[in-house]
């Protein structure tokens, strides 16, 4: 891996109000250079006020953040020759060709036509090369996504920020954006802080997850390290109303984990879900509750963010 | 590693740097201007109108106009008029606000690009429209009979004395686009170029009004811009061209002093 120096991000005590808004409150992190970071969290969370303000296109309130070395507020122009950007939104002009996007954005990072075109080439696997000389505005989804991280990607920068980068593609084309993204940072050393509101993309993809609710960084990991805080299995018991008579069956019982209750779920995590199963079933018979629903499984990010911010991610299946 | 990877990893030795503000003009012009073939549909209705007032006002006004001292043709009267109509409110504005709806405002901000380039640059595209613009009226003026005594220089002068009016005006729609990001207003902004269009000499010379409408004339940057072009139909009259540049340039201060200052509103990080 071609990891370069200075390419890490470094955030101190960031904070973004908006009025009476807090919408980043205090939030440190460090991505190291070459890693690739997720941070994920629902809408609203704040995740793309964070990453506006590392691209320079939003002041912090308070705080400071650094990009590949370089002092967001103090050098900004210098932070955006090392960054690539592409934004929730597919940032492109519908009435311009995919071409004119790459040409402008080549020029305007002080390419010259030589090596725009030569740039074009090497980013040719992730262009649709085929209509790169059509108006955007025909292109499908998937299409404008990747010339939208071609155009990111133009200037060879050092870190790329990309902002829910598979919001609104379906399956297919989710998958081929997750290889270019693997493909960049395993090839090029390029580091990449991601933002998602996928669990499974923040679990593929990424080196290391934040977890952000309400502005906050409420957990942080590699998605291992994240599942294994909460134990090595989780048991769920879906008791439609008597999550109390169920909370109060099942603590206590040797080998479980704290009982949690969301809605009218209950969960349990544990070492072992296989021997647990028994002993919880048949404490939620004694007990007298009905359940509708008992599963094992191991944990995910899912069963993360719940533990960390007792709701669960909106829209968080992929 | 794959051929695509390979092709990928070349990419090293490229390096991001400043393009330089000149650059950054041109890079921003160049992407404004290819548009505007592409943009026709909104441009050519604005080009309607003048062609429209010009035939209407020389065919309703003309025997009236003989009555007054106009020393040239009142066709040759007319056509500054049409080619102001013609300038005026004509931008990339739309464009401009069409691209911080879509997101790619924050694409170009998310470069080193100069931020007074992202204005200039489309002022750049907005000369080329309105030499575009003014072409037909021309033409059309020559095709009813309108002679320049002036020559072909004083063509060249016509058309940009009317380009440099239209650029100055564009102030106006690039303020109004950069602080609400709102195309109906933008498209509205010609409105407030009416009270300047018709309280002027745009029908009778200054001469001939009277009571409140000569007094408020008399104070109307656009009296001087039309006396300057209607001078081009006389000879070299440097005195009335030289007002007809004062008022451009008095425009262009207050309308762009406007634009500047909401394109700093609008790229603040705040």
């Amino acid at each position: 891996m071609t990891i370069r120096e200075h390419a890490g991000v470094r955030v101190q005590n960031l904070v973004r109000s908006f009025g009476p808004l807090t919408a980043v409150d205090g939030i440190n992190l460090v991505v190291e250079p070459g890693e690739i970071y997720g941070f994920l969290g629902p809408n609203g969370a704040g995740k793309s006020t964070v990453v506006r303000m590392l691209c320079t296109l939003l002041a912090p309130t308070s705080g400071s953040a650094s990009v590949a070395g370089l002092d967001v507020v103090e050098s900004p122009d210098e932070v955006r020759l090392a960054i690539g950007v592409a934004l929730q939104e597919a940032g492109l002009d519908q009435n311009m060709t995919g071409r004119e996007i790459l040409l402008t954005q080549g020029r305007l990072f002080g390419l010259t036509r030589a090596e725009i075109e030569r740039r074009i080439q090497e980013l040719s696997p992730i262009i649709d090369m085929d209509a790169i000389d059509r108006l955007v505005g025909t292109y499908s989804g998937g299409m404008a996504r990747r010339l939208d991280l071609a155009a990111a990607l133009m200037h060879n920068p050092r870190v790329l920020f990309l902002d829910e980068p598979t919001t609104g593609l379906d399956p297919a084309g989710r998958q081929r954006v997750w290889e270019e993204v693997r493909r960049l940072n395993e090839e090029v050393g390029l580091t990449l802080f991601l933002t998602t509101q996928y669990l499974e993309e923040a679990d593929e993809l990424a080196d290391r997850v934040g977890i952000i609710d309400h502005g906050t960084i409420v957990a942080e990991g590699t998605p291992a390290e994240l599942k294994r805080s909460i134990g090595t299995d989780v048991v769920t018991a879906v008791v439609d109303g008597a999550t109390a008579a169920a909370q109060a069956a099942l603590t206590g019982i040797d080998g479980l984990g704290p009982v949690d209750v969301f809605g009218d779920e209950v969960r349990v995590s544990t070492e072992n879900g296989g021997r647990a199963l028994s002993p919880i079933a048949l404490a939620l018979a004694g007990a007298g509750v009905e359940v509708r629903e008992l599963s094992l499984r191991t944990p995910t990010l899912d069963d993360v963010f719940l533990d960390v911010t007792g709701h669960r991610l909106e829209g968080g299946a992929a | 590693m794959t051929a695509d990877t390979d092709a990928i990893t070349m990419c090293a030795p490229i390096v991001a740097r400043k393009a330089g503000f000149v650059q950054d003009v041109v890079s921003i012009a160049r992407r404004s201007i290819r548009q505007l073939p592409r943009d026709l549909p909104t441009v050519v209705p604005a080009l309607m109108i003048p062609l429209f007032f010009l035939m209407v006002n020389i065919g309703s006004l003309q025997d009236v106009a003989a009555f007054t001292d106009i020393e040239i043709s009142y066709k040759a009267f007319q056509l500054p008029v049409s080619i102001v109509f013609a300038v005026t409110g004509v931008s990339r504005a739309p464009a401009l606000v069409l691209d911080i709806q879509n997101g790619y405002f924050d694409r170009l901000m998310t470069t080193p690009v100069s931020r007074r380039a992202l204005l200039l640059g489309h002022m750049l595209a907005d000369f080329v429209l309105v030499v575009m613009l003014a072409v037909p009226v021309i033409v059309l003026g020559f095709a009813i009979g309108v002679r320049f005594p002036t020559g072909p220089l004083g063509v060249l002068m016509f058309v940009t004395i009317g380009a440099c009016w239209g650029v100055a005006y564009t102030g106006i729609p690039y303020a109004i686009a950069l602080k609400t990001g709102n195309p109906g207003a933008v498209n509205s902004s010609f409105l407030l170029f009416f009270p300047f269009a018709f309280l002027t000499t745009a029908y009778l010379p200054l001469d001939s009004m009277t009571g409140w409408l000569a007094e408020v004339a008399r104070f109307n940057p656009v009296t001087y811009l039309l006396a300057g072009l209607r001078s081009l139909f006389v000879g070299w009259q440097w005195r009335e061209l030289a007002k007809s540049f004062l008022a451009i340039l008095g425009l262009a201060v207050v309308s762009q002093t406007l634009s500047f200052r909401a394109l700093r509103g609008r790229v603040s990080l705040n």
